[in-house]
């Protein structure tokens, strides 16, 4: 797991949790800023030029807004950068210009889809829509204020942990907003949003962040206990039975969200990572075959009692059975994946506004699938994993077990979403609706991941930061060696 | 915590190598059967945004377009364009993103869009070479002097005009009026093109209709042509002479039939030759009693009637020969009438049948398909499709259709200098509505270049005063000149 910045030459100083605390630290003045800065720049370029060739295959012409528009983008990335220089100087240097990218290739996505509304439209005879693309730029713009803000706020990570009740509280009480009456918005049959003045939301996605930090905060006090308590029954540490409290709670709280919200996605996402998150607190393989036996007794269960989840299933199975009607989208998605082919079609060529509603959002992949081909597919999932497994390493070197549990959460929360919708919108699992990070159109989507990059950015800042150098190491280390256990730094 | 966060992380890169492989079976493996699924349109909006090959006329000096793709700006690369506006309509047809393609643009379509295995190579060398794949042309057997004479002649209208080189089959016009503007539906603008197809479908005038081919109508007089060629393929002499009473009486019925405006024949009994001079009724409804209606069908399926399976290679509707006609109605069969039905195409087959020696020759539009360099990759090979009478018998019917033109009812289509055969025809179509004018014909008689058959329904401007040779006759006739001139 050693990167191309660790350095396991360093001395090793103090690491009161895990063994390979230190690295991925870095000699002072080695923050790779400067690399960052470099691929944001590439970020944007590719970003442009892409949204030349959108307007190319619209009008032939280059976008009148190219200049603005790249100003714009360009200047949020800058900016970013800037804060994360100033406030989290040793934060991971490989993140940021992954979400500016796929930020930025999003962004491309909406412009593009809003051009086939216009055209189709004009075909139908119908009055033009508004365009999305500037809203989400719009959204852009708070998410990366939201973004440095939360960098400029918490400048230790550990202070989040203290407020675990209430984020959980939070959390719980956002996923329940749209289930009110009045604010509550029942939008294509799944009671997700809310609606505040002018502004939809879609509290889930604020709600996935407040809880992990619920959970981590929740789970690193409760750790010794959920995994020391134990009885061995058939090669498994079965937990006592009060212990399985949290996991009941979370089992029947994203059951809830599905009956109630007939959101599969998040339930789906919110489970999963609550056991993720449980087996890393206590590294007990039983955490994982109860949680995975609760999803399938759980999943059965759906499948058995709500006519929608069995559609989903079967709409999966035979993906051609009603092209016409059920798995319409699903078809017509598969279809612009084949479509694309190997290099897809070229952006603005091909046709991904066939897949329908959603088109922006849940099936934003398809667009990428059809018009970039399956080279571009694997550019966007290696982007994710990149992100992924640098939050992965940021939780592997940080020193404290909040922030530890917290970057593997985060980082899992999103290689689970990934993996939830894109792999429902090509095929591979029955499909389910959430967000695709920093692709899909929707505000609630971007400022909640930008946020999450910053949590992300903040642990991995402390995770890579070099502890204070002891006044004189080999003194130090043998004092070490003969101290009691303390605790030097949190 | 170290070794768990290590094995979700490996768990995420499992999740992700999952989604890689997923997508590389879809896109690969399984991608080619996505883009055949008859549910994907995306591969047919494809063609929208490759160039169509154009379709084309060519005299031999010049080469006119009558279809073409121009390229433009926007979601669909080339839009289809018809310079000449609504000349060709039912020859080219429209290429439309909304209502499909007719005419020529569908019947070729495969060779247009490039997709034809003739084109196989091509499309290969331009693969390789990296060359935009472009759709091959088609050029068109129809002279565009006579079109234009036909269109002048019907401009105002209702009704076609069909042309063919007898000894070829080639159409060398083909005119339905009204006409339409197929540009006025290939747009990508969808108001407009709703609207235009709206307007179209509504006009009681039908615009759409391709008459020549896809309508059919009561010969009436000019079906004469037919009934004599089975007396003389049946043993008779253009001057074997057949019953020519005023009033003819039916059998099993009061009702007698008359001639036209109630008037003699000029005598008891006429020769075949002078009825048809004269287009005397009582004589070959007589004629058609005396020869019986299997070899009145047997003459009219040999000059094409009751042909299914015609294609030029736009579909042609079948003409129709009555099935079991009882005495009365097959007085009337034999002179055009009762349930006798002809597209304009067939009357034309019917005087170019005659015209060529009694061989009717395969109607054909498409005269050569060029690859999009203009190199030829296929070229119209004229072939028969019926013998339809004799030489002598169709020499006969020369003779006796000359005299039509020259002193009889059809001296309309006269032109100085030229021996011109010819038949008018005045159908009855519904009571109470005008008749419908004919008037087919071909010259020079002795060495015929062309064979027309022109209809104006409901005699057109002249109303119930119209006969074929008056209404119908002139419009032959420049026809007949366009191509003589030369």
């Amino acid at each position: 797991m050693t990167g191309p910045l660790g350095d396991a030459s360093l001395p090793v100083l103090a690491a009161p949790v895990g063994r390979s605390a230190v690295e991925d630290t870095l000699p002072p003045g080695r923050t790779r800023r400067g690399t960052e800065l470099a691929m944001l720049a590439f970020a944007l370029v590719v970003t442009l030029v892409a949204y030349t060739a959108v307007g190319l295959a619209k009008d032939g012409q280059v976008p009148e807004g190219l200049l603005s528009y790249g100003a714009g983008l360009g200047g949020l990335f800058l900016v970013a950068h800037l804060v994360v220089r100033l406030l989290a100087p040793y934060a991971d240097p490989l993140i940021l210009p992954c979400v500016a990218l796929l930020n930025g290739l999003g962004l491309v996505l909406i412009t593009r889809l809003d051009n086939a509304s216009d055209e189709n439209r004009r075909l139908a005879g119908k009055a033009l829509l508004r365009h999305d693309a500037p809203t989400q730029l719009v959204w852009t713009g708070l998410a990366v204020v939201l973004f440095c803000g939360a960098l400029l706020v918490l400048r230790d990570h550990t202070r989040l942990s203290r407020y675990g009740y209430l984020s959980g509280a939070l959390g719980v009480g956002a996923l329940l907003l749209p289930l009110l009456p009045f604010v509550g918005r029942n939008i294509n049959g799944a009671r997700l949003w809310v609606r505040v003045g002018p502004v939809q939301v879609q509290p889930s996605e604020a709600a996935k962040v407040l809880l992990m930090i619920f959970f981590a905060s929740y789970l690193v006090s409760k750790r010794d206990v959920l995994s020391l308590a134990a009885r061995r029954v058939a090669g498994l540490d079965l937990p006592r039975a009060r212990d399985l409290g949290p996991v009941l709670v979370a089992w029947g709280a994203s059951l809830a969200v599905l009956v109630f919200q007939r959101d599969l996605g998040s339930s789906l996402l919110f489970f999963g990572l609550f056991i993720a998150m449980l087996y890393i607190a206590t590294e007990r393989v039983s955490w994982l075959v109860i949680g995975v036996g609760l999803f399938l007794g759980g999943s059965y269960v759906a499948y058995r009692a709500f006519g929608h989840v069995q559609a989903r299933i079967d709409t999966w199975l035979h993906p051609f059975a009603d092209p016409q009607g059920a798995s319409f989208q699903l078809t017509q998605s598969l279809f612009g994946f084949g479509t694309g082919g190997l290099t897809g079609t070229g952006l603005g060529r091909g046709s991904p506004d066939k897949v329908g509603f959603a088109v922006k959002t849940d099936f934003i992949f398809t667009s990428v699938g059809e018009e970039l081909g399956l080279v571009g597919v694997m550019a966007v999932l290696i982007l994710f994993a990149l992100i992924v497994e640098r939050g992965m390493r940021a939780s592997l070197g940080c020193r404290d077990g909040f922030g530890k549990l917290l970057a593997a959460g985060l980082s899992f929360a999103l290689a689970l979403q990934v993996f939830v919708i894109v792999g429902g919108v090509m095929g591979l699992i029955p499909l389910t609706g959430v967000t695709l990070p920093w692709l899909s159109y929707g505000g609630s989507s971007v400022v909640a991941n930008w946020v999450l990059v910053a949590l992300l950015m903040r642990i991995s800042d402390a995770a890579r930061r070099p502890a204070p150098a002891p006044v004189n190491p080999g003194l130090a280390r043998a004092a070490l060696a003969e101290a009691h256990t303390t605790v030097i730094r949190r | 915590m170290n070794r768990a966060v290590r094995r979700v992380a490996i768990a995420c890169l499992l999740l992700f190598a999952a989604l890689l492989v997923n997508a590389n079976v879809r896109q690969t493996v399984l991608a080619q059967g996505y883009r055949d699924n008859p549910g994907n349109s995306r591969v047919l909006e494809q063609t929208y945004d490759r160039e169509r090959g154009a379709i084309a006329l060519d005299d031999g000096t010049t080469r006119t377009l009558i279809a073409r793709s121009t390229e433009r700006d926007g979601r669909f690369r080339y839009l289809r364009s018809y310079p000449s506006n609504d000349l060709y309509a039912h020859v080219s047809g429209f290429y439309s993103f909304i209502y499909g393609a007719t005419g020529i643009e569908k019947a070729e379509d495969s060779i247009l869009t490039g997709d034809d295995p003739s084109l196989f190579v091509k499309r290969f060398t331009d693969t390789l070479t990296g060359r935009e794949p472009r759709g091959g042309d088609v050029v068109l057997t129809i002279d565009p002097a006579v079109q234009r004479a036909a269109y002048a002649g019907l401009r105002g209208l209702r009704g076609a005009a069909v042309a063919l080189d007898p000894k070829t089959g080639a159409i060398l016009a083909m005119v339905s009026a009204p006409s339409y503007d197929p540009n006025s539906l290939t747009s990508f603008d969808g108001t407009a093109i709703r609207a235009a197809y709206d307007g179209l479908t509504k006009d009681p005038a039908n615009p759409l209709l391709n008459r020549a081919i896809n309508q059919t109508y009561p010969p009436g007089s000019t079906f004469k042509v037919v009934t004599a060629a089975a007396a003389l393929a049946d043993g008779r002499t253009p001057e074997s002479q057949v019953p020519s009473p005023t009033v003819l009486d039916l059998p099993q019925t009061s009702v007698g039939l008359k001639n036209f405006g109630g008037e003699s024949c000029g005598g008891p009994t006429s020769s075949i030759a002078e009825a048809l001079r004269i287009s005397c009724n009582t004589a070959f409804a007589a004629l058609g009693l005396q020869l019986g209606a299997q070899k009145l069908r047997d003459q009219a399926k040999a000059f094409g009637l009751d042909d299914d399976s015609l294609t030029v290679p736009l579909p042609v509707s079948a003409s129709r020969f009555p099935d079991d006609p009882n005495p009365p109605q097959l007085a009337q069969s034999a002179i055009g009438q009762f349930d006798v039905r002809v597209t304009p195409l067939q009357m034309a087959m019917v005087a170019a049948g005659i015209a060529n020696g009694g061989e009717v020759m395969s109607p054909y539009l498409v005269q050569e398909v060029q690859a999009p360099d203009l190199s030829r990759i296929d070229l119209a090979q004229p072939k028969a499709l019926s013998r339809a009478t004799t030489p002598r018998v169709a020499d006969e019917l020369t003779t006796m259709m000359q005299a039509v033109v020259d002193r009889g009812t059809g001296t309309s289509a006269q032109i100085p200098g030229v021996a011109v055969a010819g038949k008018t025809g005045t159908a009855q179509n519904a009571p109470g509505a005008a008749p419908h004018a004919w008037f087919i014909a071909f010259a020079p008689a002795k060495d015929p270049k062309i064979a027309v058959a022109v209809l104006v329904e409901n005699g057109g401007k002249d109303g119930s005063d119209a006969t074929g040779g008056r209404v119908a006759g002139p419009i032959a006739k420049a026809m007949m000149q366009a191509v003589l001139k030369r």
